[in-house]
Parts: C-alpha cells; sequence; structure tokens
C-alpha cells in the first residue's frame, strides 16, 4: 500500500511539473507577445516596456520559466513588490498577487463541487441501487428514463427554469449566495442548495446507470449466490456484498469525472453569478490576464491529481484484491 | 461410382415432378446463400432496424442535421434571418423595458418562436442558424478528432514498443489536463496565433481556433479505443500472412488493420459528436466561443440565462430543442452499439 502511493504520488508530482511547462510555454511561447495580450487595444510602447520589464520578459523563456518554478517555493520579488512563497506571480490586470486571489475564490469552489459531488453520489447510487433491485418494475423504468432527460438537461437550462420556479416567481428560497462555511452553517447550506442540485444533475443520470448495471452484474456473481445459500438476509448481502462490489466501476467513472466536475463548478458559477475559481479563469480569460490563468491552471490541475490519488486509495479500500497485487 | 439403383431413383423423381424438384432446389439455394451473403455492415443495419428507439431517435437526429443544413433555405421561405433587428424597426414588439411586448415572448403567427429581449432579433431563425453553427463546428472537429485519435492508436498499437509506450504516456498526460478549463485557456492563446491582439477577430478563425482546440484536447479517448482494437488484432492469422507476403506496414494497416477498427471507431465518433456540440455551447455560454453578431446554440442560453426572470420564453425552444438533441443522440449512441455488437448488452 505505502509503496504504491509513494509511486503514485511521485507520477503525480512528475505530471504536475509537465502541465505546469507545457501551459507556461503555451502562454509565454506561442503568442506573438504576453505582454502585448496584457496591455490590451489601447496599448502605448512606454506600458509596453513598463509591462515587460515587471515580468521579466526580457529574459528567455526558459529562465523566466525556472523563475516562475522557484518562485512557487521560494517566493520572488516583482516591480509592485515581494511575492510570498507560493508565488505563481502577479496579475497581468491589477497587479494583485495570483496566489492570495486563488485562495479567496477557492472555499466557494470547494462548497459546490465536494457538496454536488456528495447529492449527485447519494442520489445517483440510490436510484441505481433501487432500480437494481426492482429491476424491470415501474421503479426501475422512472428511474431510468427520468435520469436519461434530467442529465439532457445543461446547467445553463436547468439553472435559470430552477431560479425561475423557486425564486422569483414563488420566493421560496433567496437567490444563491455564498456565505463562509464558518461564518453561517445554515446560510452557508441554504444559500448552495440550489447550485448544488443544479449542478448534480448532469452527472446523477450517468451514476444511476453505471450503479445499476453494476448491482446487476454483482447480484449474479458466485459470493453474492454463495452468501444467499448461506442463509443471510437479503438487505445483508444487498449492501455488504454486491453493493460494496458494484462501487468499483463507479470509483473508475468518478475518477474520469472529477475534471468535469470543475468545468461543471464553472458552469454553475456563471449561472448562479458566484465568484469562485472557475469565474475567476474566465474573468482572467477575458481580461487576457495571463498569470491568474496559470495560476488558476495549475491548481486546479494539482486538485484533479490530488482527488484522483485519493481515488486510486479508494480502490485499495473497496477491493481487497488491489491491496494485495 | 454411383450407385444405378440411386441414379435411376433421383432421374425418376425429376421426371415425375419437374417443379417440385425446381422448387427445391430453389429452396436450398435460397438458405445456402442468404447467411454467407451479408457482410457485418449489412447485419448490423438489420439489427439496428429492428431496434424501433434507435431508428426513432435517429429521425430525431436526421431531423436536426436536414434543418441545419437547410437553415438558409427555410428561413428564405419564413421571411426572416437572424441578424435583423426587428425590435428596432418595428417598435412595438418591444416594450420600454426592451421586453417582448406579446404575450409569451412575443410568439405569434409572425415571430413563431417569439422575439429576443434587448436587440428584438428572432428567435426561430436565431434557433436555426446557431444549431446550424454548433453542428458544423462539431462535425468538423469530430472528424478532425476522430482522424488524429486512429492515427494515434494505430500508430501506437501497430508498431508496439518505445512508440507504443512514449504515445501512452503523451496520451495520459492529456487526459491528465483538466480539459474544460484548457479549452477556455487556449482559446484567446489559438486566435492570437492567427490574429494581432489588437485586431477584431473574424469569425472564421474563431471557428477554426475552437476547431483546433477541441480536437487537440480531445482525440485520446478514441486512440485509447483503437490502440486496443489494433493490439487484438496485430497477431491475428491474416496480418500475419500479410507480412509473411511481403506487404508493407502501410498497406498492413491500410488494407487489413483499418477495416477492422472501423466498428469501434464509429461508435466512438457517435459518442463523441454530442460531446463535442455540448463543449461548444459550453464555450460560448462562458463568453470565448462564438461571439456577436455569429448565432449560436450556446450564446443564447448566456442570453436567455441574463432575462430569464423577465422574459422566461426566450430560452425554452433552444433549451428543448437541446434536451431533445442530447438525448436522441444518446440513446442513438446506444442503438449503434448494440446494434454493432449485440454482446454488450444495456
Amino acid at each position: 500500500m505505502l509503496p504504491f502511493l509513494i509511486r503514485r504520488t511521485f507520477g503525480a508530482a512528475l505530471i504536475l511539473v509537465l502541465i505546469s511547462a507545457f501551459t507556461f510555454f503555451m502562454f509565454f511561447a506561442i503568442p506573438q507577445d504576453p505582454a502585448l495580450l496584457a496591455c490590451g487595444k489601447n496599448c502605448t510602447p512606454d506600458a509596453l516596456e513598463i509591462i515587460h520589464k515587471n515580468l521579466g520578459l526580457d529574459q528567455p523563456v526558459t529562465v523566466q520559466y525556472w523563475n516562475f518554478l522557484i518562485g512557487i517555493f521560494a517566493g520572488r520579488d516583482f516591480a509592485v513588490g515581494h511575492c510570498d512563497a507560493p508565488c505563481f506571480g502577479v496579475s497581468f490586470a491589477n497587479n494583485q498577487n495570483v496566489w492570495d486571489t486563488i485562495v479567496d475564490r477557492f472555499p466557494l469552489t470547494l462548497s459546490l463541487t465536494v457538496g454536488s459531488l456528495l447529492v449527485f453520489l447519494v442520489v445517483g447510487l440510490g436510484a441505481g441501487m433501487l432500480a437494481a433491485k426492482y429491476r424491470g418494475t415501474w421503479v426501475d423504468k422512472t428511474f431510468s428514463s427520468g435520469s436519461l432527460v434530467i442529465s439532457s438537461m445543461q446547467i445553463y437550462f436547468l439553472g435559470p427554469l430552477v431560479l425561475l420556479a423557486l425564486v422569483y416567481s414563488t420566493g421560496w428560497l433567496d437567490k444563491p449566495k455564498y456565505v463562509p462555511f464558518s461564518e453561517d452553517l445554515g446560510g452557508w447550506f441554504m444559500g448552495l442548495l440550489i447550485p448544488w442540485v443544479v449542478m448534480a444533475t448532469i452527472f446523477t443520470a450517468n451514476y444511476t446507470r453505471m450503479s445499476r448495471s453494476s448491482m446487476i452484474e454483482q447480484l449474479q456473481e458466485e459470493h453474492v449466490k454463495a452468501a444467499r445459500a448461506k442463509g443471510m438476509s437479503g438487505n445483508f448481502v444487498f449492501f455488504r456484498y454486491a453493493w460494496r462490489g458494484s462501487l468499483i466501476p463507479i470509483v473508475t467513472i468518478l475518477g474520469i469525472d472529477l475534471s468535469a466536475l470543475l468545468s461543471g463548478g464553472m458552469v454553475t458559477e456563471l449561472t448562479f453569478g458566484l465568484a469562485g475559481l472557475g469565474r475567476l479563469a474566465l474573468d482572467s480569460v477575458v481580461d487576457k490576464d495571463l498569470p491568474m490563468l496559470m495560476g488558476v491552471m495549475l491548481v486546479s490541475a494539482a486538485l484533479i491529481i490530488l482527488f484522483n490519488l485519493i481515488v486510486d486509495a479508494l480502490y485499495a479500500v473497496i477491493d481487497p484484491r488491489v491491496r494485495l497485487s | 461410382m454411383t450407385s444405378p439403383i440411386k441414379a435411376e431413383d433421383s432421374g425418376s423423381a425429376a421426371v415425375l415432378d419437374p417443379e417440385l424438384a425446381a422448387t427445391t432446389e430453389n429452396a436450398v439455394a435460397k438458405s445456402e446463400k442468404q447467411p454467407e451473403g451479408r457482410s457485418p455492415g449489412q447485419l448490423m443495419w438489420q439489427r439496428f432496424k429492428r431496434d424501433r428507439t434507435g431508428v426513432v431517435s435517429a429521425c430525431v437526429v436526421i431531423f436536426f442535421f436536414v434543418a441545419a443544413a437547410c437553415a438558409p433555405l427555410i428561413s428564405k421561405v419564413y421571411g426572416k434571418d437572424p441578424y435583423t433587428l426587428y425590435g428596432q424597426e418595428n417598435p412595438e414588439l418591444l416594450d420600454m423595458f426592451t421586453m417582448p411586448a406579446k404575450p409569451f415572448g412575443g410568439m405569434d403567427g409572425e415571430f413563431w418562436f417569439g422575439v429576443e429581449p434587448g436587440l428584438g432579433r428572432d428567435v426561430f431563425t436565431q434557433l436555426l442558424y446557431g444549431i446550424r453553427t454548433s453542428l458544423a463546428t462539431a462535425l468538423a472537429a469530430t472528424i478532425l478528432m476522430t482522424v488524429l485519435g486512429v492515427l494515434i492508436g494505430l500508430a501506437g498499437g501497430y508498431f508496439g514498443g518505445k512508440i507504443d509506450y512514449w504515445l501512452g504516456r503523451i496520451t495520459d498526460f492529456f487526459m491528465a489536463l483538466p480539459s474544460q478549463l484548457f479549452f477556455v485557456a487556449a482559446m484567446p492563446v489559438i486566435t492570437t496565433v492567427f490574429v494581432a491582439p489588437d485586431k477584431e477577430t473574424p469569425t472564421y478563425v474563431r471557428t477554426c481556433a475552437i476547431i483546433i482546440v477541441l480536437s487537440f484536447l480531445g482525440w485520446m479517448s478514441m486512440a485509447r479505443i483503437v490502440r486496443g482494437a489494433t493490439l487484438s488484432l496485430r497477431d491475428r492469422e491474416f496480418i500475419e500472412a500479410a507480412r509473411i507476403s511481403g506487404a508493407s506496414p502501410w498497406r498492413i494497416i491500410r488494407k487489413e488493420l483499418l477495416p477492422n477498427i472501423v466498428t469501434p471507431t464509429l461508435v466512438q465518433a457517435t459518442l463523441m459528436l454530442p460531446a463535442t456540440i455540448l463543449s461548444i455551447a459550453f464555450l460560448s455560454f462562458v463568453g470565448v466561443g462564438y461571439v456577436e453578431p455569429t448565432p449560436d446554440w450556446g450564446r443564447m442560453f448566456a442570453i436567455g440565462a441574463n432575462t430569464v426572470e423577465q422574459d422566461p420564453y426566450y430560452m425554452l425552444f433552444p433549451g428543448v430543442a437541446m434536451v431533445i438533441f442530447v438525448v436522441a443522440f444518446n440513446l442513438l449512441g446506444d442503438s449503434v452499439r448494440d446494434a454493432f455488437d449485440p454482446k454488450t448488452g444495456r
């Protein structure tokens, strides 16, 4: 178990370095002049000169990348001031520290994605298990076809509809907003309830389907039959034996869906006017704010890799065969 | 040597009843001919025809494509286009808050799907042209992705060894990228390759950029599937036979491998197309895809989301059309897969 995790962590670190290099060279090597991007439409040669100097763009790209990497671990000095240890540079648009801005926006994105992850896992797996248990009956058909239609409603279509139904015309709920978790638990929950549910819908159907088919498969396995034949109760066999086995393909899908979760969060944030990491990425694309975009990309990539590590570790928890090999 | 009794016997039967003999002969010929006369494609087509869900969803999908292809014709018959600001020409259409003046978002005999809030354009033609834009872009991107994926997958699977190892690592790397975020981030970068940042970006450059970005970051699943299929075929007898008879690798790939990986490629491509359409809609919704005045499906949702409180009817038709399209395409993908490979049950 431990050597496996160590190996995976090294692999993850390598991938992160590669992603950072890829992103960096894409942004700083392909366009004619990144400073021109930062400068915008009303650019004067003087302003361009200042930007060049501030960002160290007069140096070769490889040196710039090295400085960028060093900056992440040791901090850097810019014309606008010193930038502390996890330094991802300074925004082109408003000279703010990239890392501070990301830290500021991160709790919202985390609440949003983890909340909706829980919603679609609980609803999706639950519906899939029910459908498997009552296979072929109306329960199965309702869940299977209902989830297909609902998942085909994109966040940007369903979101405004839900807002219209629950907020604008009836006033049952307030417009979604983010209240920090530590300040007001109830406000945090109520403020994010609609975004969680709406964001979860596009994922739920996939999990319902996966969990249904994988449950059905598991219920026909030898060890499940043996457990039944021993006289164990139906529910015990269903949850303890079949369910656990059915989780393996679902964990695989979950690992693949993590980056979709991030983009789903982006659309959700935009639909409900929440300012998280996704919104930050979009704003920095509009402002052509490359350092900010780089920071968000790297942090998101790191998050996805971290969650993938957790997912890999989950395999070992669920499936004893993984632990032994 | 033929037994004389038997020869005589069959001869008399033929004499006694020539008609019967002819029909039995025919029947034998037919039953012998039928099983060998069907290619895998024909078998697939027969299985597909029997699947009612598949046929219905195929019709829906074809309807969307035909409507998109005939958009200029339809809009000519209908008498409007997606660019004219009807609300400015005819001030009665929009009220003082620039919302449609008539109930139900201004739907009537003249404007079938209503009037756009704000600019007062015709929703029906906007949707029609929007679907056209999305489908055309998605089709181009999917074709490019498929070609890229097949090339890389084939190279990895066929040549194996070091080539396979490095191609596999590159595939893994691209899969680890947060793809949608990369779409968003790469769009301005790609456009600046073509256009100086202080100039307006023409629409065709945007289209190219979207296609490049989507296919550059979307070929991996196809490559994996093709590689897997190639690996399983590589050591089969017919490939070995071709190799022994001196066929060049290119000929083996073209004549022996490619025809055998058409099925998984086609199935994967039917799954990729709706995903690509949704990606394009996503790009336009977040504001880095198509911009005004190009009509686009995804951007209609951005407009609709802003005005849903005052004019919920604007988003109705684009939304319902998208739900129908995505559901139909998903069902079609399942049916195509089942038809090609009846073993993979749902």
